[in-house]
């Protein structure tokens, strides 16, 4: 009875979120247009054969960038916009007395998001082929399944990251600026930009202990068949997530306590 | 036109838009560190760049820092001006209170592209100027005053160009009603400013020159720095930024023909 509950609920969430998504779709397809970056970044890779220092062949690096343009728009979080928002216009007031944590309904937002994001990107990765066909390749069924488990990590550590900051919405009135800072070493460390192998040696001592490279470097080359630690980045992955996952409780415990509804 | 007018008008908007971005004192600062960090850290990817090539595009590593410089100005006007007042664009339109805009007796495009003001990008403007006077130091430039005045004039065609695609977009709204991801595209095609022009491919510098010129808005300007550029170049700079102007402001007029005041 419980667990036939539970299921309705996240089906009715799901069917919401996504039917609202796909009143978007002008917008979603503008928003993964957005996300070619890693392409004129692998332009400037391999038209200054930059590659060649760090032995990964043109074709390597184009797959590389063409999945941490995959991983980046399936792990594209905006918890905090959402929730800085509905908290500034008082919605969050009504979320509150709902039996169901609000957080619930941005998770299903973020995944119904991305399925309508689906078919875009897709539509980019074909472009993307016809100007690259050298670069084509199909990658087998147990690395796209373990790409996407990732990937979807990749994705819960990010939200879970924004969801401690939004929480903080509690207390200032607009968090979305530390979003902001924070989203400069996501850019740079995350491999979006350049891959991690790139990265000097005294980067490279520390940065596989933060969360960054396992954000798109790992997902991306596990994606593309790269060199890549595969249990490590599991582990790495898993363990942030279980590190982040109590102090958001916390956060949002702490939070709700100091919550004072504004304007409704 | 009544220039002194609107002097009085701006210096009204200036007080009251500081006075209430003033409140988030410790924004500014979050702003001031994320500007530091987004230059270091685009200063570390040019240096992985640089690491396996010792000139990228025909510019050596301290002449391609000229170009972050004026990134970095552009990329401050872009968050003190442009970006605080699209969002209120957006605003207006999408509540209706653009009406109360058209009934002021002021010019419409004045109003709503001067109105606020986000004293956080000074700082990333004066970060730019400070990259810029080290860079001049370390390229040895010799300063004259025939090489400020093209200086500034470049860079300001950098920024009539660099206004008049965000207003062009704003103007989009009129149709649109939500233009945020718009922007999202626009910004990301901005990012590739960060970087020599010759560093791209044929195809693609041809793309951002013709179609969005993002090529005349940094590198033609750092150009002018190192005493490289031609005089074609400069010539074609302004005729492109004063088409851009003259075409924003046609379109901001004729856009304002099918403004239809939302519910109110």
């Amino acid at each position: 009875m419980i667990s036939n509950s539970i299921k309705s609920k996240i089906y009715t969430l799901f069917k919401v979120q996504y039917s609202n998504m796909l009143e978007y779709r002008v917008e979603i397809a503008l928003w993964a247009i957005s996300g070619i970056i890693p392409f004129f970044m692998l332009n400037i890779w391999t038209n200054n054969n930059l590659n060649e220092s760090i032995n990964i062949s043109d074709v390597m690096l184009s797959r590389y960038f063409l999945c941490a343009f995959f991983v980046r728009q399936f792990s594209v979080v905006w918890v905090v916009f959402s929730f800085e928002e509905d908290s500034l216009m008082g919605k969050v007031a009504p979320y509150l007395i709902q039996p169901l944590n609000p957080f619930f309904r941005y998770f299903a937002q973020h995944l119904a998001e991305q399925i309508t994001r689906f078919p875009f990107a897709i539509i980019i990765a074909i472009f993307f082929f016809i100007f690259n066909p050298e670069s084509l390749w199909i990658p087998n069924l147990g690395i796209l399944f373990l790409s996407t488990i990732s990937t979807f990590l990749s994705f819960l550590i990010q939200f879970l990251i924004q969801s401690i900051i939004a929480c903080l919405c509690f207390w200032t009135e607009k968090a979305s600026s530390i979003e902001r800072l924070l989203f400069i070493p996501t850019l740079f460390l995350s491999g979006l930009l350049a891959p991690v192998v790139s990265f000097p040696e005294y980067v490279k001592s520390w940065i596989y202990l933060t969360p960054f490279p396992y954000l798109i470097d790992f997902p991306a080359n596990l994606l593309s068949s790269n060199a890549t630690n595969v249990i490590g980045g599991f582990s790495m992955q898993i363990l942030w997530i279980l590190l982040l996952f109590p102090i958001f409780k916390k956060t949002w415990s702490a939070g709700i306590k100091k919550y004072s509804a504004m304007g409704s | 036109m009544n220039l002194r007018k609107y002097l009085k008008v701006y210096k009204k908007f200036l007080h009251t838009s500081l006075a209430s971005e003033l409140e988030y004192k410790t924004n500014i600062l979050i702003d001031l560190i994320t500007a530091i960090l987004s230059l270091t850290g685009s200063i570390f990817l040019l240096s992985i760049f640089f690491k396996n090539n010792g000139i990228i595009g025909g510019w050596e590593f301290e002449q391609a820092l000229i170009i972050q410089g004026i990134y970095t100005i552009l990329n401050g006007i872009t968050n003190t001006w442009f970006n605080p007042n699209l969002t209120e664009i957006v605003k207006h339109i999408r509540e209706g209170t653009l009406d109360f805009v058209l009934l002021k007796p002021i010019d419409s495009q004045f109003f709503i592209s001067l109105k606020k003001i986000n004293p956080s990008g000074f700082l990333e403007i004066m970060l730019g100027f400070f990259l810029l006077i080290y860079c001049i130091r370390i390229n040895q430039i010799n300063l004259n005053l025939s090489f400020l005045t093209l200086c500034l004039i470049t860079i300001i065609c950098s920024i009539s160009i660099l206004y008049s695609l965000w207003f062009f977009i704003s103007t989009t709204t009129i149709w649109f009603v939500k233009t945020w991801n718009a922007t999202e595209v626009l910004r990301s095609f901005l990012y590739i400013g960060r970087f020599p022009l010759n560093s791209f491919s044929f195809s693609l510098r041809i793309f951002f020159s013709v179609i969005i010129p993002i090529a005349f808005i940094t590198t033609i300007p750092s150009e002018v720095f190192l005493g490289l550029s031609q005089i074609w170049k400069i010539l074609l700079e302004i005729i492109v930024a004063m088409l851009f102007l003259f075409s924003s402001r046609k379109f901001w007029l004729y856009a304002l023909k099918f403004y239809s005041s939302a519910s109110s």
